[in-house]
């Protein structure tokens, strides 16, 4: 096995064990250090993919922002500590159903599928490439711009909700 | 004598095959750098004090060792052998966990810094280093966070929290002010950002495009960033005694400082790099080659260095609402303004 | 040949070593003497009065919200920052600049919302 296999393997099990850590532990706390710990797995498996711009990306956003954002989140919601949360509720073994269910159609399908491969080298420098596909000609321009308005419309729903709770 | 010469050598000592080479040389170059990391920190602790005692016209440190300068050395012996207490409220394992995420990413950011010209003098220059350093180094808030939430103690908890709001406040302007340097030099590379100011003092991005503006809201961001004076409140030991780090003793307090003494150095050092020509000479031209280059890191980012220890003996500390405000209100318009007015001069395609 | 982050793996892994080696060394040498008063909380030299994980305002995650926003955007900013020269030299200088400053006007309209609404002062 050469290296990237291996690194690939050593990441999933970091990933997939993380995950499991989120949605079983029962203080919401280390739920959300764990969730850390999935999302740097996952900037490694990008960084392995040569897509360095979105391991960063990964980093900076899931790790530092979006995991801070859920940390601010629960300590806004009173005493954590001492809670036990349980993450179950009687509907489980219909959710177990769901899911397993769901996976067994994913890997039907990924089993059947054959997964083009090409034959050209992955692309270095993606923050170029990101780039160009962003500002070129008539590409993704109007998505772009869309996207700020998404922005916008975030901001402003946040603040709205937060201040609808200050009053 | 270069590292790749020392590892073929330890390899064939060894007698491991030729290309573990390579690993060795990224051990050897880890090792350097986590070495000169804590060097820089017992330096810098030194040169601190007596330059606080200079400036309040006191002695600092005379003690230990000629002009006391192995005092931030038995400091440091001290914190080693000190009893380390975890209090029976705290949750242990995050409060385990909380250094190590603080000072990992302060040790990453190292990778990418720049010391003289070529590969020798770099541990790796990544594609996206600038990126790449904004990146490692949000990941300390979450470290912040559970260390004052681990702590089971309320000035710890408040000290955090503050800590993290400050931190993500100063975030945004940081990564926005770098953009000025990666907009002129097309790439976010740090030695490609280096090599774009080699014409000398007058190319130096300091001085082009917009003058100024990027270089110093980088510089209060980042301050505010490492908990510098006057952006200090985290520890405001008048009002929460030492912030999120009040429960820590012994070597796990050790570590949050030695992050913080670290990123003290490596701000001075990426802004030397981003505005100041990084290992560039003033003159073009001129010592601007091999060692040389070294000597001129490191003389722009010790002067940045001194430039932060001036302003930590000379201002008093802000209140917390006046850094919210200033770093929203005032900050991360300025960053915005820098980053449209230097977009305008490359677009219209001048400097270049 | 491992690849450049194979390098930061690396870093990561040996700051993490370094930090489990000295805890480990400096456990050797270092006294371990616990008593209830050592290891009850600081408060001042007093009794901790009630819990120490009080509910935070509002406020804070407001500002989270708000960064993770820009952070977005800081996002969206870079790979247009690198671009932005060899644009200009095909003539599209402006093109790619215009496109950035309706992006962020739409931005700065929001936080001239937020600064309206009085969100960004901290009481």
């Amino acid at each position: 096995m050469d290296w990237h296999t291996c690194s690939f393997y050593v990441l999933s099990v970091m990933i997939l064990g993380s995950a499991l850590m989120v949605v079983s532990l029962r203080n919401i706390v280390h739920c959300a250090l764990f969730l850390a710990f999935t999302f740097m797995g996952v900037a490694g498996v990008f960084a392995l993919l040569h897509a360095e711009f979105l391991a960063a990306v990964q980093v900076l956003i899931y790790v530092g922002a979006i995991t801070v954002l859920i940390l601010f989140a629960v300590m806004l919601t009173q005493k954590t500590i001492g809670i036990s949360l349980k993450q179950t509720n009687r509907l489980a073994p219909l959710a177990v159903l769901s899911a397993v269910t769901f996976l067994c159609m994913i890997a039907v399908i990924a089993l059947n599928t054959t997964f083009p491969t090409s034959g050209q080298h992955t692309v270095a420098v993606s923050t170029q490439t990101i780039g160009s596909a962003i500002l070129g000609n008539g590409s993704y321009v109007v998505p772009f711009e869309v996207a700020s308005i998404l922005l916008l419309a975030a901001m402003v729903g946040a603040i709205v909700i937060a201040r609808g709770q200050d009053n | 004598m270069t590292l790749t010469g020392i590892a073929e050598f330890i390899a064939s000592f060894f007698g491991l095959p030729g290309s573990s080479s390579v690993w060795i040389v990224a051990v050897l170059a880890a090792a350097i750098l986590l070495g000169f990391m804590l060097l820089t920190v017992l330096i810098l602790i030194y040169v601190l004090r007596k330059l606080l005692g200079k400036i309040q016209a006191r002695l600092g440190p005379t003690r230990t060792g000629p002009k006391g300068i192995f005092q931030t050395a038995a400091d440091a012996l001290k914190l080693l052998i000190k009893e380390d207490t975890i209090p029976v409220k705290a949750d242990r394992r995050v409060f385990i966990v909380a250094p190590i995420l603080v000072f990992v990413p302060a040790y990453l950011v190292y990778v990418v810094v720049p010391f003289g010209e070529g590969n020798h003098f770099i541990a790796k220059d990544l594609n996206i280093g600038l990126l790449y350093i904004v990146a490692v180094s949000s990941i300390n808030v979450i470290g912040v966070v559970l260390a004052g939430w681990a702590s089971e103690n309320k000035y710890s908890l408040l000290g955090g929290m503050r800590s993290a709001a400050q931190l993500i406040s100063y975030e945004v302007p940081q990564a926005l002010a770098v953009l000025g340097p990666v907009m002129l030099a097309e790439s976010l590379s740090m030695q490609d950002i280096v090599k774009a100011q080699g014409e000398g003092l007058f190319s130096w991005f300091i001085f082009r495009s917009l003058p100024l503006l990027g270089f110093i809201v980088f510089l209060v961001a980042s301050m505010a960033e490492i908990n510098h004076v006057p952006f200090d409140l985290p520890e405001g030991e008048s009002e929460l005694v030492a912030g999120f780090n009040v429960e820590y003793s012994g070597m796990r307090f050790a570590f949050f400082m030695l992050a913080e003494f670290a990123a003290s150095f490596t701000i001075c050092a990426i802004a030397a790099t981003l505005f100041l020509g990084g290992w560039h000479s003033p003159i073009r031209g001129f010592l601007d080659n091999g060692w040389w280059t070294v000597f001129w890191f490191f003389l722009k980012s010790s002067a940045l260095v001194c430039l932060l220890m001036w302003i930590r003996a000379t201002y008093p500390r802000v209140r917390v609402d006046q850094l919210m405000e200033f770093g929203w209100k005032l900050m991360i318009p300025l960053a915005l303004f820098n980053v449209l007015v230097v977009g305008l001069y490359v677009a219209l395609g001048k400097g270049g | 040949m491992p690849s450049d982050y194979a390098y930061v793996a690396l870093f990561a892994a040996i700051g993490v070593a370094f930090i489990i080696a000295t805890l480990v060394f400096s456990w050797f040498i270092r006294p371990s003497d616990p008593s209830p008063e050592k290891l009850s909380t600081y408060e001042c030299a007093e009794e901790p009065v009630g819990p120490a994980h009080v509910q935070f305002r509002v406020g804070y995650y407001v500002f989270a919200l708000i960064f993770v926003i820009f952070d977005v955007e800081t996002v969206f900013i870079y790979p247009w920052a690198v671009l932005l020269r060899s644009f200009a030299r095909n003539g599209m200088g402006m093109f790619a600049f215009v496109e950035m400053v309706v992006f962020l006007g739409i931005l700065l309209v929001g936080l001239g919302y937020a600064w309206r609404k009085g969100v960004l002062r901290w009481e």
